[in-house]
C-alpha cells in the first residue's frame, strides 16, 4: 500500500508534470532544430515568436468567449489556435522576406544571422508588449481536471491523490498529434523529403532541382505552427507572460542541443530529458521517500536538491555535460 | 570623409544630443544620461574586446554586470557581526568544501575517466555540502531579517569595489571559459546565456549573500550626499554665486562627481584597450578571429588566447556593473533583465562598430541616449495618435500605457537597419 502511495505521489508530482512540460519543450525544440537544420542559424527570436503566437491566441480566445462560443469541457483556446498559427505564419514569413533573405543571398556567416535574430527578438518583444502588455494573462477555461485528487482517492482508497489536469491531458494528446503529423510530412510527402534533402546537403539538393525558396517558406510555416501550439499549451498549463516565454529560450535551446541540433527525433528526446531533470531535481522528494522507505529511514528534510528558482541551472548543467562529453548531442546532430 | 573626421563628427553629435537634453529638458536628466552612458560605454568596451576583436559570442553580459554589483555589496557594506557569529565560518567552510568537491571531481575524471565514479562523488558531496551550508544559512538569515539577514561586506571604501567587481567577474569568466570556450560559437552563446540566468538566480535566492530579492539599499557613495552639501554654508554661497538654488546645485554636483569618476575609468580602460588593439597581441587576436586555422598553423595557442580575452572582457563588464550599482546606490537582483543588460549592450557594440573601441564607446553613449529618450518620444507619438479618440476609451488608455514598450521595438529596428545598410557599424574597424 505504501509503495502504491509512493508511486501515485511520484506520478502526481513528478511524472505527469514532467511529461506535460517535456511535450511543450519538445515542440519548441523541434522549431529550433528545423530552423537550424534548414535555415542554418540559431534563432534567438524563438521565445518571442512563441510569445507573439500565444498572444494572438489569447486575444482570439477572449473574442470567442465574448461571443459565447466555447468547446464545453475543453479550453476555448484550442479553437483559436488556427488564428494564432496564421498570424504567426504571416509574421515570420514577412520577417524572412524583409530581413533574413537578404543575408541568405549574401551567404552571410551563421553568427551574423544570430545577431540579426537578436534584432528581430527586440522587435517581436516590443510588438507583444505594445499589443497585449507585459503582464500575466489567463485564458484557460473549461473543465479543470480530468481526474481530481479527491475523486482518485475515493476511487482507489489510497491516501495519496492523483490529479490530472485537463491542460496536461490536452498537452500530451496535442503534442502526439502534432509530432505524428510532422514526421508524416517529413518522411512521406514530396515537400517534406525535399526539406530533409536540403538539410542534409544543400548543394546536392539544389542540383536536383529543389526550390530553396519553397523549402524555406514551408519551414517557416511549420515552425510557426509548432511554436504557436507549444506556446498555447504552455500558457494553458501554466500561465502566459511574455517574459517567461523569452526565458523559455534557454530550456528549449538546451533541449534541441542536448538532443542534437538539426535532428527532430533528438529534439523530442532532449525536451523530455530536460523536463524530467528539471522537475526531478527541483522536486522535494520527502513525501515519495517517506512512503517508499521503511519508517526508520524516512527523511526529515525536504530532500529537495535545488529550489525551483534554480531550474535554469539544471537545463544548463545538463547542456554543458552533454556538450563536453558528446558535442553533437545524444542523437547525432549536425554542425554547420 | 576620413575615419578620424567621421569619429570626431559623430562624437560631437552625441555631445550635442546630451547638451541639447540639458538645455531643452533639464541638466539633471542630461547628467543622468551622461553617467549611465559612461557606464554603458565601459560595458560596450568589454563586449567589443570579446566580440569585435576576438570574435567570441558572449551573451552573458548580464551575469558579469550583476557580479560587479555583488562586489559592491561585498566590499563596501559594513559587516554584520551577529550574522558572522551565527554562521559565517560555517558558510566559508561549506563554500570551500564545495570548491574542493569540484576540484576533486575534475581530478578524479582526469585520473579514472569513469563517469559513474565522478557522478557518485558529486552527488554524495552535494549532500555533504548542503548539510554544512543549510544550518548556517538558516542561522544567518534569522539575524534581524528586516534589516540584515546577510553577512554584510568588508566595510571598505566603495571605489575599491570596482576592481573587485572586475576580479569577481574575471573569476567567473575563467571557470566558464575553461568549460565552454572549446564549443562552437552558438553553443558558447547559449552557455553564456545560461550562466547569466544562473548568476541572477543565485543573487535572488541566496539571501545570506546579498539579501536576495529583499535588496541591499543605502550602499556607501564615493561622492558626498546632497543633504550634506545643502547644509554646508560655503557650498550654498558658491551655488548662489552661480545663480543656482542649493537643491539643484547639490544634485548637479553629486552627479558631476560621478561623471568625473566614471570618465576617468572609461579613459583609462579605453587607452589600455587601444594600446592592446594596436600591439602585437591585438594583431594576433584579430588574426585568430579572421582565420583560426591559419593562426593555429602559425603556432598560436588559440584556446589560451580566447580564454585570456574572454576573462579580460568579462572583467571590464564586471567593473562597469560595479560602477552602475554604485551609481544606483542599491543592489536589486530583480531588475536584471537580459534584454536590458545583455542584448542592449550588443546593440551598442554592433551599432557603434564592432572591432573599433571608439565605435563601441560611441555606440554606448548613442544607444543609451536613445534608450532613455525614445520613451518620451513614444509617449508623444501615442498622444498624437490617440488625440482624436474619446477620453477614457480603453484603446486610448492601452495605447498610452504601451508607449514605454516602443523603445524595445525601436532598438530592434535600429539594430536591423545598421546591420543591413552599414553592417560594420557607424565607426567601422579600419
Amino acid at each position: 500500500m505504501d509503495l502504491l502511495n509512493a508511486i501515485v505521489a511520484l506520478a502526481n508530482f513528478v511524472l505527469i508534470p514532467a511529461v506535460a512540460y517535456g511535450s511543450q519543450l519538445a515542440l519548441g525544440a523541434l522549431g529550433v532544430t528545423l530552423i537550424y537544420g534548414i535555415l542554418r542559424f540559431s534563432n534567438f527570436a524563438h521565445g518571442d515568436t512563441m510569445a507573439f503566437g500565444t498572444m494572438v491566441v489569447v486575444l482570439v480566445t477572449w473574442w470567442l468567449q465574448s461571443l459565447g462560443i466555447s468547446l464545453g469541457p475543453l479550453p476555448t483556446a484550442l479553437l483559436a489556435i488556427p488564428f494564432g498559427i496564421a498570424a504567426t505564419a504571416v509574421l515570420v514569413l514577412a520577417t524572412d522576406r524583409a530581413v533574413y533573405r537578404f543575408y541568405r543571398k549574401q551567404k552571410a556567416k551563421p553568427v551574423i544571422l544570430v545577431i540579426v535574430s537578436i534584432g528581430v527578438m527586440f522587435i517581436y518583444n516590443g510588438l507583444t508588449r505594445v499589443i497585449l502588455g507585459p503582464d500575466d494573462q489567463r485564458f484557460a477555461d473549461g473543465e479543470r481536471f480530468i481526474i481530481s485528487a479527491r475523486e482518485f482517492k475515493a476511487m482507489t482508497g489510497l491516501s495519496e491523490g492523483l490529479a490530472i489536469r485537463t491542460t496536461q491531458g490536452i498537452t500530451v494528446v496535442t503534442a502526439i498529434i502534432v509530432v505524428a503529423l510532422l514526421f508524416w510530412f517529413l518522411n512521406r510527402t514530396r515537400t517534406g523529403k525535399s526539406m530533409r534533402a536540403y538539410s542534409d546537403n544543400e548543394d546536392l539538393a539544389l542540383l536536383s532541382g529543389i526550390n530553396p525558396e519553397k523549402v524555406e517558406r514551408v519551414t517557416w510555416l511549420i515552425v510557426a505552427a509548432l511554436i504557436t501550439v507549444a506556446g498555447v499549451l504552455y500558457g494553458l498549463d501554466k500561465s502566459y507572460k511574455p517574459f517567461t516565454y523569452f526565458q523559455l529560450l534557454l530550456p528549449i535551446f538546451a533541449a534541441a542541443i542536448v538532443g542534437g541540433l538539426g535532428n527532430p527525433l533528438g529534439a523530442i528526446l532532449g525536451g523530455f530529458v530536460i523536463a524530467f531533470s528539471e522537475v526531478g531535481i527541483t522536486y522535494a522528494w520527502k513525501k515519495v521517500l517517506g512512503y517508499a522507505l521503511p519508517d526508520s529511514l524516512a527523511p526529515d528534510s525536504l530532500v529537495q536538491l535545488l529550489s525551483t528558482d534554480y531550474k535554469f541551472a539544471v537545463s544548463f548543467v545538463i547542456l554543458v555535460i552533454v556538450l563536453l562529453f558528446k558535442p553533437t548531442g545524444l542523437m547525432k546532430g549536425k554542425a554547420v | 570623409m576620413t575615419q578620424s573626421v567621421r569619429t570626431i563628427a559623430l562624437f560631437a553629435m552625441v555631445a550635442l544630443l546630451i547638451l541639447g537634453t540639458g538645455f531643452l529638458q533639464s541638466w539633471n536628466t542630461a547628467l543622468l544620461i551622461l553617467n549611465m552612458g559612461l557606464v554603458s560605454a565601459v560595458m560596450a568596451l568589454g563586449v567589443n574586446l570579446q566580440w569585435g576583436i576576438a570574435g567570441l559570442f558572449n551573451v552573458g553580459v548580464m551575469g558579469f554586470v550583476a557580479l560587479g554589483g555583488l562586489a559592491v555589496v561585498l566590499t563596501s557594506m559594513p559587516p554584520v557581526g551577529a550574522a558572522w557569529a551565527a554562521g559565517g565560518v560555517r558558510v566559508l567552510l561549506a563554500l570551500s568544501a564545495g570548491a574542493g568537491l569540484v576540484v576533486a571531481a575534475v581530478y578524479l575524471w582526469k585520473r579514472l575517466r569513469k563517469g559513474w565514479a565522478v557522478a557518485a562523488l558529486l552527488l554524495g558531496g552535494f549532500f555533504v555540502y548542503r548539510a554544512i551550508l543549510d544550518p548556517a544559512v538558516e542561522a544567518i538569515e534569522a539575524v534581524d531579517p528586516a534589516l540584515a539577514g546577510y553577512l554584510g561586506g568588508l566595510g571598505l571604501p566603495v571605489v575599491l569595489a570596482w576592481p573587485v567587481g572586475g576580479l569577481l567577474a574575471a573569476g567567473a569568466a575563467w571557470v566558464i571559459g575553461k568549460t565552454a570556450l572549446g564549443l562552437r560559437s552558438d553553443y558558447l552563446a547559449i552557455a553564456t546565456l545560461g550562466i547569466a540566468e544562473i548568476v541572477i538566480a543565485v543573487l535572488k535566492n541566496e539571501d545570506w549573500l546579498a539579501r536576495g530579492v529583499k535588496n541591499v539599499i543605502g550602499l556607501p557613495r564615493p561622492v558626498p550626499y546632497e543633504v550634506d552639501l545643502q547644509n554646508d554654508p560655503s557650498f550654498v554661497e558658491r551655488a548662489s554665486g552661480l545663480g543656482l538654488d542649493p537643491t539643484t546645485a547639490s544634485t548637479l554636483t553629486v552627479k558631476l562627481g560621478y561623471s568625473l569618476l566614471f570618465a576617468a575609468v572609461l579613459i583609462v580602460l579605453l587607452v589600455l584597450a587601444q594600446l592592446a588593439l594596436n600591439s602585437p597581441w591585438g594583431r594576433m587576436m584579430r588574426a585568430i578571429r579572421d582565420n583560426e586555422v591559419s593562426a593555429r598553423a602559425m603556432g598560436k595557442d588559440v584556446t589560451a588566447r580566447h580564454l585570456q580575452v574572454f576573462v579580460l572582457g568579462s572583467a571590464i563588464c564586471g567593473i562597469a556593473g560595479a560602477m552602475m550599482t554604485t551609481l544606483d546606490g542599491q543592489l536589486t537582483p530583480g531588475t536584471y533583465q537580459p534584454l536590458r543588460y545583455t542584448f542592449l549592450i550588443w546593440v551598442m557594440v554592433i551599432v557603434g562598430g564592432s572591432g573599433n573601441n571608439l565605435g563601441a564607446v560611441l555606440g554606448g553613449f548613442l544607444i543609451w541616449f536613445l534608450w532613455v529618450q525614445v520613451e518620451p518620444m513614444g509617449q508623444g507619438l501615442m498622444t498624437l495618435i490617440t488625440a482624436g479618440m474619446a477620453d477614457g476609451s480603453a484603446l486610448k488608455d492601452h495605447l498610452l500605457n504601451s508607449a514605454q514598450h516602443l523603445r524595445l521595438l525601436t532598438m530592434g529596428v535600429i539594430l536591423l537597419l545598421v546591420l543591413r545598410f552599414s553592417p560594420r557599424g557607424l565607426l567601422p574597424e579600419r
